[in-house]
């Protein structure tokens, strides 16, 4: 696989740019789930405080997490659902603990009301979706992806969104340090969208040791209480106090002006949306992350994510066998897509065949990018069984 | 007077907030505002060491006019918010305000758990027996047989009884009193603030806009009235008014709250092997 836009090496993408040579032997090979490899890599983050409900497929990170956090002294508690959970993360965010819950799709429609409140008042947040399959409660232990949309929507009110799709329990590793940068550096709520197969599946991976391993924390003001703005326009992405630390400000739901108060001030309200829209425009390519696969010379080219991009990579190396020029991209970050990248890999492609856990999610976006200049299609399927790779090859036939 | 009230109003409310407030002339939230501010000052607590949470209604408001550290949260989930600060800043003292809907609908569930919990929170509900924000409906603490604009034929529902919920459900102080007490309502939260584990301190309160004017109790006077005459002390004046609503401490007792617990959980773990792959 080629790697872009994120330095690499060996098990981890994440790696620092650090001055003394990286050794293989440095690392610490674990065979373990996705669902563990996102407590390991919490950890790695800094986790402070974790709140949670229990659902299946995501119950293992609560359990690992109440095992594990009391011993660093930090905090685990299990809240009365998963509207507590995510609000009690929230909390202990604001507190200026890294927070992290964890939950699957009936926990996670619950929650998407707060998502919203993070993103108003702009409160750093992990939320780990194991998608499970079917509206309602579904199949729990069945894999599906159909949390594609709700990631992007769920929560009420026009705001931008990251989400992020590991495809094995390497990149859940990856992709769990990664939320955690990205939330402190933007203040906004990151959501990781896993499947039960990532979730329960058990891979060798290379733990990366501490000192390898690139952690971020909010930046912090350094101006007097006096003069501190908590929503200040002037930047992206204001510092962000701690409470107790003096600054003494207000944090609210409703819009609001620079200082945090209520405001129905037109002008007050856009420049808000405006900066919040331009924190991921302008780092969208720090942002969108993804791979390639045989792209170079490909007519015919696989867009996936999650589970799903590895079926695509295994049809990819069956059509090559018989000649055709097949290629595959796997999305690691799925919300915001970089639209200027997606319309120049699909230009000239015969087909875009987009192979996806649903009844098609993503793949209307890839048609919107596309502008019908290049014919997209869908492959899933939603019965629990991940898609076939000959399903994928079938429809470039 | 007017040298003593203006230094403690710029000393704790904020400059920048524009007043006058959100609500309604002769609201009883004022009453509850300066009696937590009243409180807080009486306990001599550094103002950086508060955080006053609200949710969702004429309560939520409440917050942004005090200079203490303040978070507006969503409708019915101030307590799971507040959990989560305390939890991040234990040395915080965390105040709740919440209303009857707000706390009681929504928010009960988190309410129960909270008190069940016994965290180390205080929580003020402000009960004016009505949804005021949105107009007059019918809450849970609505009197059957009241009217309100989603009961038009009378409310059919039993209300709540807050102060026995949060006494079965585990919470270490629980209290009430009403707006026209003014002083109770001041002592309660200070002692609240004081406890450790859970404290529900219940304020009766007066939304003359929708509940008076609906139930025929007029103005922001007739329903202090009201309260005056309706309610009784439970330690000095209880006899021969058994029927009347009661005021007063019901529960204080010393039960060990989730944060003293919690210490307990880490030296626990800690004596445990560390789980540990690095």
């Amino acid at each position: 696989m080629k790697v872009k836009n994120i330095p690499y090496y060996g098990a981890s993408r994440i790696v620092r740019d650090i001055s003394c040579d990286i050794r293989e032997s440095d690392y610490i090979p674990a065979f373990i789930q996705g669902n563990e490899a996102c407590v390991e890599a919490a950890i790695m983050a800094n986790l402070g405080f974790y709140g949670g409900y229990p659902i299946t497929p995501s119950s293992e990170i609560a359990e690992m997490f109440s095992r594990r956090l009391p011993q660093d002294g930090k905090v685990f508690i299990q809240m009365e659902d998963e509207i507590a959970s995510i609000a009690s993360c929230i909390g202990a965010s604001i507190g200026g603990l890294k927070s992290m819950t964890a939950t699957s799709g009936p926990g996670f429609s619950l929650m998407q009301e707060n998502i919203g409140y993070a993103v108003m008042a702009e409160i750093p947040v992990v939320i780990v979706d194991v998608q499970r399959l079917g509206p309602s409660t579904g199949a729990a232990s069945s894999p599906a992806q159909g949390d594609v949309m709700q990631a992007r929507w769920g929560t009420h009110g026009d705001h931008p969104i990251l989400v992020l799709a590991p495809g094995s329990v390497k990149e859940s590793f990856e992709m769990t340090i990664l939320a955690f940068n990205f939330a402190e550096r933007l203040r906004t709520p990151v959501i990781i969208l896993s499947d039960e197969v990532i979730g329960h599946m058990r891979e060798k991976i290379l733990i990366p040791p501490q000192e390898y391993v690139l952690i971020e924390n909010r930046k912090q003001p350094t101006e007097r209480p006096a003069s501190y703005k908590p929503y200040s326009n002037d930047t992206d992405v204001p510092p962000m106090s701690v409470i107790g630390q003096g600054y003494r400000h207000h944090i609210t739901g409703l819009l609001h002006d620079e200082n945090g108060f209520p405001t129905s001030n037109k002008q007050e309200i856009n420049r808000w949306y405006d900066r919040i829209y331009k924190k991921f425009d302008d780092n969208i390519k720090d942002l969108f992350m993804y791979d390639e696969y045989m792209v170079d010379d490909a007519e015919y080219l696989f867009i996936s994510f999650g589970i799903s991009s590895r079926m695509a990579i295994k049809a990819v190396d069956n059509a090559r066998k018989e000649g055709i020029k097949a290629g595959a991209v796997k999305l690691l970050t799925l919300w915001p897509l970089d639209e200027e990248y997606i319309a120049s890999v699909v230009a000239g492609k015969k087909l875009v065949v987009v192979p996806e856990m649903n009844r098609g999610q993503l793949v209307y976006d890839i048609q919107r990018i596309s502008e019908g200049k290049v014919p997209v299609k869908h492959v899933g399927r939603t019965d629990g069984v991940m898609i076939d790779p000959n399903a994928i090859l079938e429809a470039i036939k | 007077m007017k040298e003593r009230t203006t230094p403690f109003i710029i000393d704790n409310l904020r400059g920048n907030k524009q007043f006058p407030t959100v609500w309604c002339p002769g609201c009883g939230n004022g009453v509850v505002l300066s009696s937590i501010v009243r409180a807080i000052n009486k306990l001599g607590i550094d103002k950086n060491y508060v955080t006053l949470v609200s949710g969702i209604g004429c309560s939520g408001r409440l917050p942004a006019y005090v200079d203490v550290n303040t978070v507006h949260t969503t409708h019915g989930r101030a307590l799971a918010y507040a959990t989560g600060i305390k939890l991040a800043k234990p040395e915080m003292e965390v105040i709740v305000v919440m209303g009857d809907g707000d706390s009681l609908a929504i928010g009960g569930n988190h309410f129960i758990h909270t008190a069940r919990r016994n965290i180390e929170l205080t929580a003020i509900i402000i009960n004016n027996r009505i949804y005021g924000m949105t107009g007059g409906q019918y809450s849970p603490a609505t009197p059957t047989g009241s009217i309100s604009t989603t009961s038009s034929y009378g409310n059919i529902d039993q209300p709540f009884d807050i102060s026995k919920m949060a006494e079965v459900a585990g919470a270490g102080f629980v209290a009430r009193s009403t707006v026209y007490h003014v002083a109770e309502v001041e002592k309660f939260i200070e002692k609240g603030i004081e406890k450790k584990g859970f404290s529900v301190i219940e304020v009766l309160s007066n939304c003359h806009t929708y509940y008076g004017r609906m139930n025929k109790i007029k103005g922001p006077v007739d329903l202090l009235n009201y309260f005056k005459d309706n309610t009784a002390l439970n330690t000095t004046n209880i006899q021969g008014n058994e029927d009347k609503i009661q005021r007063g401490i019901f529960v204080d007792r010393d039960v060990r709250g989730f944060i003293e617990e919690y210490e307990n959980v880490i030296v626990k773990a800690r004596r445990q092997k560390k789980y540990s792959r690095t």
